[in-house]
């Protein structure tokens, strides 16, 4: 099999609205509750994402939470609270973002290990200064566009917002490259390390 | 004569040593990884994704497994199977023996006397050493820090990377230092330290950064003392702690099943005593708390930053989601939680799961009983944890205090294997996570260490360990 398999479907631009969860600190544990983890696959994560805050304890729907009613397809940018992502290094929250339609997380601070495995998973994470932030908590449901190529962001009509992205990783989701075929182009250097270091 | 070199903190030093390839504008840095820490929840995708490349493991002999997450914690018979909670929890401890059988990992499963915790057993083997890299699909890995090892927690996708290469590709973190001046008062533990720093911090502070723990409280912890402290990093936002090695390191690590021996062992020890930050070198960001001012703590709301002293008062929440949060825990703002009624206490995982948290929660239950009505579970945090607890009896005090002893794992920590809280349920943990529905959809948590959860569990209510030891109690 080829070093390229299984490369990511590449992500360019995106017009989309958002959905606001206005929360901080929105840990991965409501992202996808511990107790979905017990999969040994990566698929159909979708049905969990919030889970408990989507269905009260006997599984009836609540209703009342920010998710309720809005079309997962019209709504593929997620905007969150400061912090979002923080807990645990579990890949399902971003698996489980994905799989429920998001291809966009947007915050003020999105926390290390999510925003790198979200970004293994062609979910984009973008962190945005304190105004911007602010302006998208304020408006939820707001059409955004987002542009990869060019790291803008603007909601047409009123800003436009440059944004910084880890630069290989904004490869890999441009061009689609994927980074354990990287790694393994790296076979060289890995072999003379070790031989160094034997 | 070549000039000085420029002072350089332990995480320069570590990182310097593991570069396969320095980071660029455009790439990250190739970082070789010592040792890679494996368990059931998060790798059966990675072996996927190898299997379907058609990949083999690069150094098998590198890589470790354990089973822990969502192996029931039950006691169960020789003869009998595991008492699974799930299908669902069966087949994925069956994948990870499949898998590590496959690729040729040794698992540490239901027949090795080193099972446990994956944070706590592969200490107790010496896996971890002075200024190696470890990484494990876990983001609590940063326990092994206080090794001075640089450990950090990986996503499934990055596991599958170092299965294949051994490397990862990173940016380099941000340095960090925390020094914590003077000592602890007696009945003040490591855990309230973790606590106390992660209030300082916030549940972002340390984003982006590696924390080095330095300071007299930091040099005067013990080895399992300092796991607690760094296995906390991460509820900081940091992607590791570290604690330079030293004298009480060095001890600690003597005769480990996988420490070196011999002239190894001494040509290690002068290695490992380079390991430390320079004088003069520059951190990022630094803070300095004071050992003597911290109290046995617990938390309030539904992130561990949300800590304060067990005997003062909730603060007034200063936003509408810092209401919700309080609400969610039925706490009042400006109220003490002293005396608020608990249902369940754990004792247990990878921040309070070793011998010496067994011992302060027995110390304190000793001659006592669990108060009516209140459930307590104490999960060893490793086969060797378990035996050497029962070796001095200490699962006889749990016992005859009402408290259920259980095997190794994660168990009410993540609530994964079955063991958790009901709807409403407060429960006070020695774990290191209060996230709302952590330990069970509508469950609320109170973090806090083996004693004060030993307290508690003796009081019914939330309670000072204070007032169960020969200890002035100093504010
Ligand atoms: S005890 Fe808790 S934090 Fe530690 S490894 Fe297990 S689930 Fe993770």
């Amino acid at each position: 099999m080829s070093l390229d398999a299984m490369p990511l479907k590449p992500f360019k631009t995106l017009r989309s609205k958002t959905l606001v969860l206005a929360a901080q600190d929105i840990d991965t544990d409501q992202i996808i509750p511990a107790r979905f983890l017990t999969t040994t696959s990566s698929a159909g994560l979708g049905q969990y994402a919030f889970y408990d805050w989507r269905f009260d304890e006997t599984g009836q729907p609540r209703n009342s939470d920010p998710l309720a009613g809005k079309d997962p397809q019209a709504h593929r940018i997620l905007v969150g609270g400061a912090n979002f992502g923080c807990g645990s290094s579990r890949e399902h929250a971003p698996w489980a973002l994905k799989d429920y339609g998001f291809a966009v997380i947007i915050s003020s601070r999105i926390a290390d290990i999510f925003k790198s495995n979200a970004l293994k998973n062609g979910l984009l994470p973008i962190e945005v200064e304190a105004g911007i932030h602010t302006d998208l908590l304020d408006n939820p449901g707001c059409e955004l566009v987002v542009d990869l190529e060019a790291c803008t962001l603007s909601r047409p009509g009123h800003w436009t917002h440059t944004f910084s992205i880890e630069p290989f990783g904004r490869r890999c989701l441009l061009e689609g490259v994927d980074p354990l075929a990287f790694l393994q182009k790296c076979e060289a250097d890995i072999a003379r390390f070790e031989a160094r270091h034997a | 004569m070549s000039p000085d070199p420029a002072p350089q903190t332990l995480l320069d030093k570590i990182w310097e040593r593991h570069l396969v390839r320095p980071q660029s504008e455009d790439a990250p840095a190739v970082l070789y990884i010592d040792r890679h820490l494996v368990h059931e929840v998060t790798s059966p995708q990675a072996f996927a994704a190898l299997k379907a490349r058609g990949l083999r493991l690069r150094r098998p002999e590198r890589t470790f497994a354990t089973m822990d997450h969502s192996t029931p914690t039950v006691p169960f018979a020789a003869h009998e199977q595991p008492p699974y909670a799930s299908e669902e929890t069966r087949k994925q401890v069956a994948a990870l023996e499949e898998n590590c059988s496959a690729f040729g990992i040794t698992l540490h499963g239901w027949d090795s006397p080193h099972r446990g915790v994956v944070h706590v057993m592969a200490p107790e083997l010496g896996l971890t050493l002075p200024g190696m890299t470890v990484v494990c699909g876990d983001s609590h890995t940063a326990t092994h820090g206080a090794f001075g090892a640089l450990a950090f927690g990986i996503g499934t996708t990055e596991v599958g990377h170092v299965l294949a290469t051994q490397c990862l590709l990173q940016r380099k973190p941000k340095a960090l230092r925390v020094t914590i001046t003077g000592r602890l008062h007696a009945g003040v533990s490591a855990k309230d330290m973790a606590l106390c720093v992660m209030a300082a911090l916030g549940a972002g502070g340390g984003a982006g950064h590696v924390i080095e723990y330095a300071g007299e409280a930091v040099r005067a912890l013990n080895m399992e003392e300092r796991m607690t402290l760094c296995n906390m990093s991460i509820e900081a936002g940091a992607r590791a702690g570290m604690v330079a090695p030293d004298r009480v390191t060095f001890a600690w690590l003597k005769d480990r099943p996988h420490a070196p021996r011999g002239e190894a062992w001494e040509a290690a020890l002068e290695d490992w005593r380079t390991l430390h930050s320079d004088e003069g070198a520059q951190f990022d960001k630094e803070i300095t708390l004071n050992a003597r001012l911290m109290a046995p703590m617990i938390t309030y709301g539904l992130s561990p930053d949300k800590a304060m002293a067990v005997d003062s008062i909730t603060p007034q929440p200063c936003s509408a989601l810092e209401r919700e949060a309080l609400a969610y825990m039925g706490f009042t703002p400006g109220r003490p939680v002293m005396g608020e009624k608990v249902d369940v206490v754990f004792v247990g995982s990878c921040t309070n799961g070793r011998l010496s948290d067994l011992r302060a929660a027995a110390r304190i239950l000793r001659g006592h009983k669990v108060a009516e009505g209140v459930r307590m579970l104490v999960a060893p945090g490793s086969e060797a944890v378990r035996r050497a607890a029962e070796a001095e009896g200490l699962d006889e005090i749990f016992k005859a205090a009402g408290a259920e002893w259980r095997l190794p794992g994660c168990s009410m920590c993540i609530a994964m294997n079955g063991d958790m809280a009901q709807p409403g349920e407060l429960v006070v943990s020695t774990s290191n996570r209060n996230f709302a529905g952590r330990q069970g959809k509508g469950a609320r948590t109170v973090l806090a260490s083996p004693a004060t959860a030993a307290a508690s569990a003796v009081w019914g209510e939330i309670a000072d360990p204070r007032a169960f030891m020969e200890v002035p109690c100093v504010a």
